[in-house]
């Protein structure tokens, strides 16, 4: 059974049909690459299933349960965490109070909860080191570089144990080592078989870590191959629409 | 970069040239710590040049007189904090007043009145609140229409007449509003020189360590802040971020209320024009303190900084015998200044970067 299985989807924004008929599947531990054009409908998939919006038609079976999430929380209870592509960070918050927001670790009992601050920062702390990231827990989002910020991104997803991870661009502002790591990372994630979602524009990036690619033209998949099995120049001209489909 | 290549290796702060998010830096950088430093040179100024300044009396005026404003402060820091605005809360104090003030002619006992003075409040507040965060409609626009529809409301309830006649109870609603600790002899233990401080202020204090703390130590507190700093980040992450906003403006209806309330036994009477132009007023003291307009940034003490502020300068000049017509354009000005003062400028403090470029550094 795929961890996660998308079926008939589609997806209408008013007149714009955004998607149309996707249908995948992602297994446990298993890296997908998901590549496509501007406005192909890549950032639409993660967002539908992350439970930002529901599809229009069609159905998103996490562990063979039909999920349909109504807010992005439930699908994060359900073991789905995103990296959105504008990294949904609070500028004026430290990086720990940024990893933590909305699941901050309490201590004492109600009423007289408060926030253990110290509990937040070494977790954070650990998380970047785990990272290898120049991030320290105490430092404003809003002073930080685009690497530094993008693994406040990552470090959130890695709180709770995911069993699927999507990945909007997450190497797209960042330095060519900090690119070498998020890769690395995404390695090491499935090693302990979390599966990952990755958006990517940049081919070498996706051909690196994806065990398969999802090509999408104009909201509807044109290809899903092993990532041995094809070429950069193919995903190319799939991504172009010079090759009409694999 | 010449240490860094002698020494082998640099310290990630080095390279990044950027400073960890430390308590000292917090509080140069903080606008309320610079709005404290001016108080305190301005109240040291005044105490030296007028001594009727410093005197016990003046000092339980003046904290009386700011109190009620710093109250509401808290309760407008909290709004703004969410990046919303509260403009009706001057008009709400007239309604709450004469809700209050109604129910005290009508012979009913002090709790009774001030439970419905503090309802009515409380129902402006869930209105806006309601408006605001789950129907989605702008803080300013709600805002300014409540700021109509309760001072109209005021003058509905009361007939536009003023209420004084307020039955057996008036005593203990004067009581209330009038307190002092401590108290002068020989009624009580304190000396002449100690300020008699009102219940306002007592009230106050209360309310700013417990905001202190939610806004510090609790989730909520942070989960304000986020939605400050971006509200749909917030909403990814799980924050419930329309129940936190429609607490916001409870708590700015709250917050009126009290105000209201200690004003009306002050008084020991109603009118419905009570509260009139507040919210401006309030704002003022609120941005002094260091809250953004913007959303995200505010804190307890700001609040109460600046609304003290306000009062010392208003107080200061009526002392030094200048013409009490040109108040405005000293709390204008100082309202200005502050933000000015707390602006940032590539991360650093305004002044800081200003005395820079006068004085620049020798080249590293």
């Amino acid at each position: 059974m795929p961890l996660l299985e998308v079926r008939n989807l589609a997806k209408n924004f008013g007149a714009i049909q955004a998607i149309t008929d996707m249908s995948f599947a992602v297994e446990a531990g298993e890296v997908v690459g998901l590549m496509g054009d501007n406005g192909a409908g890549k950032s639409t998939i993660v967002k539908l299933i992350a439970g930002n919006f529901p599809p229009s038609e069609g159905e998103i079976r996490v562990d063979g349960q039909v999920c349909h999430f109504q807010r992005p929380v439930e699908a994060r209870a359900k073991g789905i965490e995103v990296v959105y592509q504008d990294l949904a960070l609070a500028d004026n918050l430290t990086a720990a109070e940024n990893v933590f927001l909305g699941r901050e670790i309490r201590t004492g009992r109600w009423p007289l909860d408060r926030l253990d601050k110290q509990a937040m920062i070494d977790r954070s702390g650990e998380l970047f080191a785990e990272l290898k990231s120049e991030t320290r827990p105490r430092d404003l989002v809003k002073k930080m570089s685009g690497g530094q910020r993008q693994a406040v991104a990552i470090a959130r997803t890695r709180l709770s144990n995911a069993k699927l991870v999507l990945m909007d661009e997450p190497t797209a502002a960042i330095s060519v080592r900090q690119v070498a790591e998020v890769l690395e990372l995404i390695r090491r994630m499935r090693a302990q078989s979390v599966a990952v979602m990755l958006i990517s524009h940049r081919m070498p990036d996706v051909f690196a870590v994806s065990d398969r690619i999802i090509v999408m033209r104009r909201g509807s998949k044109v290809a899903d191959k092993h990532t041995a099995e094809t070429s950069p120049e193919e995903i190319t001209g799939l991504i172009t629409g010079a090759i009409r489909a694999a | 970069m010449k240490s860094a290549t002698a020494e082998g290796h640099a310290a990630i702060g080095d390279m990044a040239k950027l400073k960890e998010h430390t308590l000292w830096g917090r509080l140069v950088a903080s606008q309320a710590f610079w709005v404290t430093v001016a108080l305190a040179l301005l109240y040291c100024y005044m105490a030296y040049q007028e001594p009727a300044f410093r005197s016990a009396d003046n000092l339980s005026n003046m904290t009386r007189n700011f109190a009620p404003f710093a109250i509401m402060a808290l309760g407008m820091t909290v709004v703004i904090i969410t990046g919303g605005i509260d403009l009706s809360i001057g008009s709400v104090v007239g309604l709450v007043v004469i809700v209050a003030g109604l129910f005290l002619t009508w012979h009913y006992p002090w709790y009774v009145a001030f439970t419905m003075g503090l309802l009515a409040g409380l129902a402006c507040g869930a209105i806006n609140g309601f408006l605001i965060a789950y129907v989605g409609m702008s803080s300013f626009v709600v805002t300014l229409g409540m700021l109509s529809i309760a001072r109209s409301l005021a003058v509905v309830f009361s007939g536009n007449q003023m209420l004084y006649q307020f039955g057996p109870d008036a005593p203990i609603v004067k009581a209330i509003g009038q307190a002092k600790w401590p108290v002068h002899a020989p009624a009580g233990w304190a000396p002449d020189w100690m300020p008699q401080i009102s219940s306002h202020f007592w009230a106050m204090v209360i309310m700013a360590l417990l905001l202190g703390y939610v806004l510090n130590f609790k989730p909520i507190g942070r989960h304000l802040y986020s939605i400050g700093g971006n509200e749909q980040a917030a909403r990814l992450t799980g924050v419930p971020v329309d129940r936190i906003k429609f607490l916001a403006y409870v708590f700015s209806g709250f917050t009126t209320s009290l105000a209201a309330l200690l004003l009306l036994g002050y008084q020991g009477s109603a009118i419905n024009a009570m509260g009139q132009s507040y919210e401006l007023r309030v704002i003022a003291g609120t941005i002094i303190g260091g809250t953004v307009l913007a959303g995200g940034y505010g804190t307890a003490f700001g609040a109460i900084v600046g609304s003290a502020l306000l009062e010392v300068i208003r107080n200061a000049l009526l002392m030094a015998g200048v013409d009490s017509n040109w108040q405005g354009a000293f709390v204008g000005s100082f309202i200005i200044l502050a933000v000015l003062l707390g602006m940032q400028s590539g991360g650093k403090p305004l002044v800081t970067a200003w005395i820079e470029k006068i004085l620049p550094k020798r080249q590293r």
